[in-house]
């Protein structure tokens, strides 16, 4: 059942569309940690408009599957205005705003439990919010989530086949047209699988590495 | 500096002379009417009271009588529910606006007036993933504008008076208590504020502890032309610095005078049956 030359074959191409999988990943993780750290920021803003904006956009994007997102944004936005993003573009966006709004409440629950005396200090100090944010708060609220964020980005890796039903030739895609070119089924999904699972464990590996780090400098 | 002794004794052998009490110009800071309510509490409840620059007055009175509400509320942390906070004459959270009407203060006129006032807190706040030496260099490079060498020079120098000098790379974790609050006591004296509010900044410490931090609030007392605030349980500690003692109770001020008439010769009862607890 299992053919080793063909199986070596395949490889190259499907290590290749690996590349665009682990490039969508990490495009769109980062992309949902930037834009979930402004969430986090916008919702506790003092003006009223910004916060309520937030959380109805929050909630819209929370209750319809990325699916649905993802063919809004490549097929129905180029007609309602002028642009027109390349799938892996599209793909990045679509997980970037997806999981934004899930590492907000993670970067939400960071800060709730940075104490009250920190931000109080920091008023004593006279320090700007500005500063208050990036020099006191984060730098506390940041390393304790990394495990949670590291779950996230796994969670993105094994998303990725989903931006196939935008034309994003990603890893699945690859092996799925593979098979149908030679009807071989074993081979291209079996890969597939190891090398998700390969990625996984490399994922999960370097931010246990980076939360090591962090929490020692934070408890050096 | 030596390094300050850990004894409590020392603290009440200051000759009372030796304390500079100008008590003269204008306030530094005044109370007028202040009260506060939380929720539906009153906490404070009218409170009338000045603080002369370089005075050191303390403050004294029962759990819950207000005041670290009092203190936190010139630290801009609480806002008054009512009345007025002046400092060097200026209202604290209310600001003129152009065609002279009083509004509600807004954030930049918070933070110009708050550089005038310094507090430390019972819990130290220290800023845990920061070295000691950025703990204090950090305000002074970011709100005063200060080069990363004078706010070295300036942290080294209020570091060595608190006799912490070789701690500069340590992080806070690796402290002790009054090892702590030293630091946090540099770091607010960094700022170089004109009144510091002190909020019972040894009741956190072992008792073997409070000496070491109550030395060190004595010699700033001495050799700083700064106005103090110091809520405080430690009555011979009062009694040896304090121009002045506030007995404060039910967020009302019961009582004020010298130390010596204070604690030598409490008028109310209130007062007479607090200090029995402190013999
Ligand atoms: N944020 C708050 N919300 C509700 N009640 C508060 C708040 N802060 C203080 N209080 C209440 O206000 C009263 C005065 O508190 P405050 O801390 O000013 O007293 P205190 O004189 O400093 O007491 P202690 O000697 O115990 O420190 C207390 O009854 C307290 O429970
Ligand atoms: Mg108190």
């Amino acid at each position: 059942m299992w053919n080793w030359s063909y199986a070596a074959e395949i490889l190259p191409t499907l290590l290749n569309a690996l590349l665009v999988t682990i490039g969508a990943t990490l495009a769109g993780f980062v992309l949902a940690s930037i834009l979930g750290i402004l969430i986090a920021l916008g919702r506790r803003s003092r003006f009223a408009v910004l916060r309520l904006g937030l959380q109805g956009i929050v909630n819209f994007i929370r209750s319809t599957p990325l699916l649905v997102q993802l063919f809004f944004l490549y097929y129905s936005l180029p007609m309602i205005l002028p642009i027109s993003l390349s799938a892996f573009t599209t793909g990045v966006i679509g997980l970037g705003l997806h999981y934004a709004t899930y590492l907000s409440e993670v970067y939400r629950s960071g800060i709730d439990a940075v104490p009250k005396g920190q931000w109080e200090a920091a008023t004593a100090l006279d320090l700007s919010p500005v500063r208050t944010w990036f020099s006191i708060i984060l730098p506390q609220a940041v390393p304790p989530i990394i495990p949670i964020m590291g779950n996230y980005l796994i969670v993105i890796l094994k998303e990725t086949p989903t931006l196939s039903a935008i034309t994003l030739v990603e890893l699945l895609l690859t092996a799925k047209n593979t098979a149908s070119v030679s009807y071989r089924v074993f081979e291209p999904y079996t890969i597939t699988g190891i090398l998700f699972l390969v990625i996984s464990l490399l994922l999960s590996f370097g931010m246990a590495r980076l939360e090591k780090r962090l929490n020692r400098r934070h408890t050096a | 500096m030596s390094e300050p002794t850990a004894e409590t004794k020392s603290v009440m052998t200051l000759p009372r002379e030796e304390v500079v009490s100008p008590l003269t110009g204008e306030p530094i800071v005044q109370y007028q009417g202040v009260t506060k309510t939380f929720g539906d509490l009153e906490v404070i409840k009218g409170i009338d009271l000045a603080l002369y620059p370089g005075e050191k007055m303390a403050l004294i009175g029962p759990s819950g009588s207000g005041k670290t509400t009092l203190g936190r509320m010139l630290m801009t942390l609480e806002e008054p529910t009512t009345g007025t906070i002046l400092i060097d004459g200026e209202p604290l959270w209310q600001m003129k606006t152009s065609s002279g009407k009083l509004v509600r203060a807004n954030e930049k006129h918070l933070r110009r007036m708050r550089q005038k006032i310094g507090m430390v807190f019972q819990h130290f706040n220290l800023f845990p993933h920061l070295s000691v030496l950025r703990n204090v260099t950090l305000a002074p490079m970011s709100v005063l504008g200060l080069s990363k060498e004078e706010a070295y020079q300036r942290a080294v120098e209020m570091l060595t008076k608190v006799g912490l000098q070789d701690k500069l790379g340590e992080y806070p974790s690796r402290l002790s208590g009054g090892q702590k609050q030293r630091v946090a006591i540099a770091r607010a004296l960094v700022m170089q504020p004109k009144v510091m509010v002190f909020d019972e900044v040894t009741s956190a410490l072992d008792p073997e502890l409070v000496g070491e931090v109550l030395e060190v609030i004595k010699e700033i007392a001495i050799d700083s032309d700064m106005a103090m605030m110091l809520i405080t349980h430690e009555m011979d500690f009062a009694r040896d610095i304090a121009d002045r003692v506030i007995f404060g109770a039910e967020g009302r001020i019961v009582e004020q005078g010298s130390p010596e008439a204070i604690f030598e010769q409490p008028e109310s009862e209130r007062l007479q049956s607090f200090l029995k607890r402190f013999r």
